[in-house]
């Protein structure tokens, strides 16, 4: 690898003209790093509590903002999806539930859980709070901005939240908020229910993009001197890469969603044909419902992966740093993450090969969808690869690593089902599809969220929380959540249709109530174990025990701040300097088995570590 | 320790789940046992993956755990290794792949034999309509439907008067002939879905939609909406009856035609104005 870094030219070259020009010095100065090309940013510091803690601009509190605004939306899911188990498994205990109510719980819990849950938690949350630390920043590169991104997505949080408490309640459209049913009698909430999650959306977009363009233009422009792109940890990668994909995606949810309430408060037609209700036929005509799906999943794949690629970066640093060893193919990995939010604005219609669309559309979309298999398998072998002759602290951290490695394989291998068109026909709308996306959307980031917490808990809150609390609220987590999705799977074999109020009066399905059952069990078990992680941050906060400065013995820069927590700011008087990539662990003849990435070339002359 | 044997225990655990699962698909009734054969080849390869690349996980955890004295390998990547293994995926996925789309292109091109069955969807419920004598369906418009025009046919259409009505959400069909579902709806998205079919398409409001399969059973069927249609949706259900030829003829001549219906409603209206005027 050594020869095969591109940006290490400017080194060696300064080497050379060193070795040439000097009084014959043998000892070229191998620490050099370019000088920085802009100039310190000066930062606003907060004065009064509410710039402090409320309006501020630092982007670690933003962060942590996003991060709890997304957790409360979080246990707003995790209850409607408790409601639907019960629904389900014991539909004699739900008499309070109409099918009204049950189509609603399952329209917010989608809608929450994708999009104010886990893309604020990724972007917003980790995103805010590592990519300014990580790539040796200040702060975000324009923090007012950021600020009003958070404030943005707390307003359509709440927009969703009031949506539950108008006349005619939250929207019963499905979260994929196909017309015409959204906006007819006939779906709950398609007065104003559906009029607020449009709103809202339309919030979140805009609020979304003003943190968007911070992320992107911080890892482009902010990074400190010797962090070349190549050197940046591979969570940094992974949001990069996502926060592209949902600047080019989100942008259809809105189009699509502002031509929705048009056609809701205007009556215009663009996604309406000429529909006969109730013996009248409605003032629409000529609009076409595939258009709206075309535009949603534009959307929605590239969503898969803005969820999917912070979390590959993520754990990827997670294994290395507790496996002790360098990421496996570290250039593989990058290029896989740009290749996988690339391919993935060519295969959408992967959602639609039974909607109706032109058939031929089938052959393409099921070539492009196994295409993308193929960088997600390298990935899946690399972080293997990694655990291979490494040195694996088993600690709860590589536990939720680990819980990832099996259910996202789990997941990805069934996509390859719903992937390969003819195979997706008897599968598509049945619980085989809703098996699949909760174990490689759901269940395998969140995970990836999880042993990220246990991992930077220290560096935000200077405590260690408990491990033995972690082990047990990752056991129950992951059997827990296994045994909800993969016998869930066979469900969906049989045939069972999805977004069914109650089903089993149906002859070949009365052996699935029994599995309907354990299910709703096991799904009110995982559920509870959540507040496991709550106590245990908040048993920790008061008595936990404090962490040293860099408990895990990581390279990357954040663990490198003046002070722990740190400070807005971030890193002192002095910004690091980088000089290698954050993998360096175990390497050969070093005294320590990690080095950081501020340390010099000169200070490590006699191990056998490679140029990055 | 005890890590790895609890996930090797998760991994046992899958394979024989999958080996006794009482939950499996129904008995087939129609042509579509390739869409099976292809997935209990993906079961294999993709079922061999998982558990290859769990077992080499569970294998580190073992092998690997985490020792003051000892050091990881420091390599930073093995170009040959990556390419292998890029190479062997793409191999396994073009496996999956082709025989994915070789029965997709069956799955677009009907057969020229196959009976076209129009299906008409609602807010919630289904209805049919075959082909008369002439073998074809007459063009409908949503504006046309009607007490007497339950299907909206084209009243200057000459394909139309003949066209059976079934006016129930039961349909019968022939045994071991193919037949082409013609979808549509009248109000939102609806999905004509039989499990043992395996078959299934969505229709669309302002379109016409199509699939084919060609039912090898005699027997009866429960038809279930597969694609949300609002709060009636999992209520919507509907029934196959699929017949052998000679009992499907007699099913088939007691079904009304486009022409009979109309005389009828005529018939309605004039006893209905001459018991206006008396």
């Amino acid at each position: 690898m050594s020869d095969e870094y591109d940006n290490n030219k400017s080194y060696q070259a300064q080497s050379s003209e060193v070795m040439d020009g000097s009084t014959g010095s043998v000892n070229p100065d191998i620490d050099y790093v370019r000088p920085a090309e802009v100039g310190e940013q000066d930062l606003y510091h907060g004065h009064s509590f509410i710039e402090k803690w409320v309006f501020c601009q630092d982007a670690k509190v933003i962060g942590v903002q996003y991060f709890l605004t997304a957790v409360f939306t979080g246990i707003v899911g995790l209850i409607l999806s408790w409601l639907m188990r019960l629904q389900l498994g014991f539909p004699e205990l739900a008499g309070f539930m109409t099918a009204e109510h049950y189509y609603q719980f399952v329209t917010m819990h989608g809608m929450i859980m994708v999009v104010y849950f886990l893309t604020a938690l990724f972007l917003g949350g980790f995103g805010n709070y590592l990519i300014p630390l990580m790539v040796g920043a200040r702060d975000m590169v324009f923090p007012y901005v950021n600020m009003l991104s958070f404030w943005m997505f707390f307003v359509a949080v709440a927009v969703l939240m009031a949506s539950f408490f108008v006349p005619g309640g939250p929207t019963g459209a499905g979260w994929t908020l196909y017309p015409p049913q959204t906006i007819l009698e006939g779906t709950p909430g398609s007065g104003m229910g559906i009029l607020l999650m449009l709103i809202s959306l339309s919030l979140f977009v805009i609020g979304f993009t003003m943190g968007g363009l911070n992320y992107m233009i911080t890892i482009l422009q902010a990074r400190t001197r010797g962090m070349t792109l190549m050197r940046m940890p591979l969570t940094v990668w992974g949001i990069f890469t996502a926060t592209v994909l949902a600047m080019l995606a989100f942008p259809a949810l809105l189009v699509s969603a502002i031509m929705m309430t048009l056609d809701k408060v205007l009556q215009t037609s663009f996604f309406m044909p000429t529909i006969l209700k109730a013996g009248e036929v409605l003032e629409y005509g000529g609009g076409s419902p595939i258009l709206f799906q075309h535009l949603f999943w534009f959307f929605g794949h590239p969503e898969v992966y803005i969820v999917a690629l912070p979390a590959f970066g993520i754990v990827s640093d997670l294994i290395s740093v507790h496996a002790r060893k360098n990421i496996f193919g570290y250039r593989m990995m990058v290029w896989a993450i740009v290749g996988i939010g690339g391919l993935s604005f060519f295969v959408w219609a992967h959602h639609m090969y039974v909607s109706g669309m032109n058939p031929w559309f089938g052959f393409f979309f099921a070539t492009t969808t196994l295409i993308i298999a193929v960088p997600t398998a390298m990935k899946v072998y690399n972080w293997i690869l990694t655990l291979w002759r490494g040195n694996i602290r088993i600690n709860t951290v590589m536990l939720w690593c680990l819980g990832f490695i099996v259910t996202f394989v789990n997941g990805g291998i069934t996509g390859i089902f719903l992937g390969n068109v003819s195979v997706d026909v008897p599968l598509s709308d049945t619980y085989f599809v809703i098996a699949h996306f909760h174990m490689v959307m759901g269940i395998a980031p969140l995970m990836v969220i999880m042993g990220a917490v246990y991992h930077w808990f220290p560096l935000v809150a200077g405590k260690m929380l408990h491990e033995g609390l972690g082990k047990w609220h990752f056991w129950i987590t992951f059997l827990g959540a296994y045994s909800i999705y993969f016998p869930m799977h066979y469900l969906g074999f049989i045939g069972v249709p999805r977004r069914y109020f109650e089903m089993y009066d149906s002859p070949y399905m009365t052996s699935a109530v029994g599995m309907n059952e354990f299910i709703s069990i096991a799904a009110f078990i995982v559920g509870a174990a959540q507040f496991i992680l709550v106590f245990n941050i908040i048993k920790t906060l008061k008595t936990g025990k404090k962490a040293e400065q860099n408990p895990w013995k990581a390279n990357s820069l954040e663990w490198y701040t003046s002070t722990v927590p740190p400070e807005h700011g971030n890193f002192g008087e002095r910004l690091p300097v980088v000089h290698r990539w954050p993998y360096d662990f175990s390497v050969p003849g070093a005294k320590d088995d990690f080095i950081p990435q501020t340390t010099a070339p000169s200070e490590v002359i006699h191990t056998e570590v490679e140029k990055t | 320790m005890h890590v790895g044997i609890i996930f090797l225990l998760v991994i046992i655990g899958s394979v024989l789940f999958h080996i006794f699962t009482p939950w499996y698909w129904t008995d087939i009734a129609s042509n579509w046992s390739g869409m099976d054969d292809t997935i209990t080849l993906t079961f294999w390869v993709g079922g061999g993956v998982f558990v290859a690349v769990c077992l080499f996980m569970i294998y580190c955890v073992f092998r690997y755990s985490h020792k003051e004295d000892r050091r990881a390998e420091y390599k930073p990547e093995d170009k040959k290794l990556e390419k292998i293994l890029t190479w062997a995926t793409t191999l396994g996925v073009a496996a999956l792949l082709a025989p994915g789309l070789i029965i997709w292109n069956q799955y677009v091109n009907v057969p020229k034999n196959a009976i076209e069955v129009d299906v008409m969807a609602w807010q919630w419920g289904w209805q049919y309509r075959l082909p008369g004598a002439d073998g074809k369906l007459g063009t409908t418009q949503v504006r046309n439907i009607a007490d007497n025009n339950p299907f909206g046919i084209n009243p200057d259409d000459p394909f139309g008067r003949d066209d059976i009505m079934v006016e129930s959400d039961v349909i019968n069909l022939e045994n071991n002939r193919p037949v082409k579902i013609l979808l549509r709806s009248v109000d939102v998205l609806h999905n004509w879905y039989v499990p043992q079919f395996r078959a299934k398409m969505d229709a669309v409001p302002g379109t016409v939609t199509f699939y084919w399969f060609e039912p090898n059973k005699v027997g009866e069927y429960e038809v279930l909406c597969a694609e949300y249609c609002g709060v009636g949706h999992y209520a919507m259900r509907g029934g196959v009856e699929v017949q052998d030829k000679a009992d499907y003829e007699v099913w088939l001549s007691e079904q009304e035609t486009f022409e009979q219906l109309s005389a009828r409603y005529e018939k309605l209206n004039v006893d209905g104005n001459k018991l206006a005027k008396k």
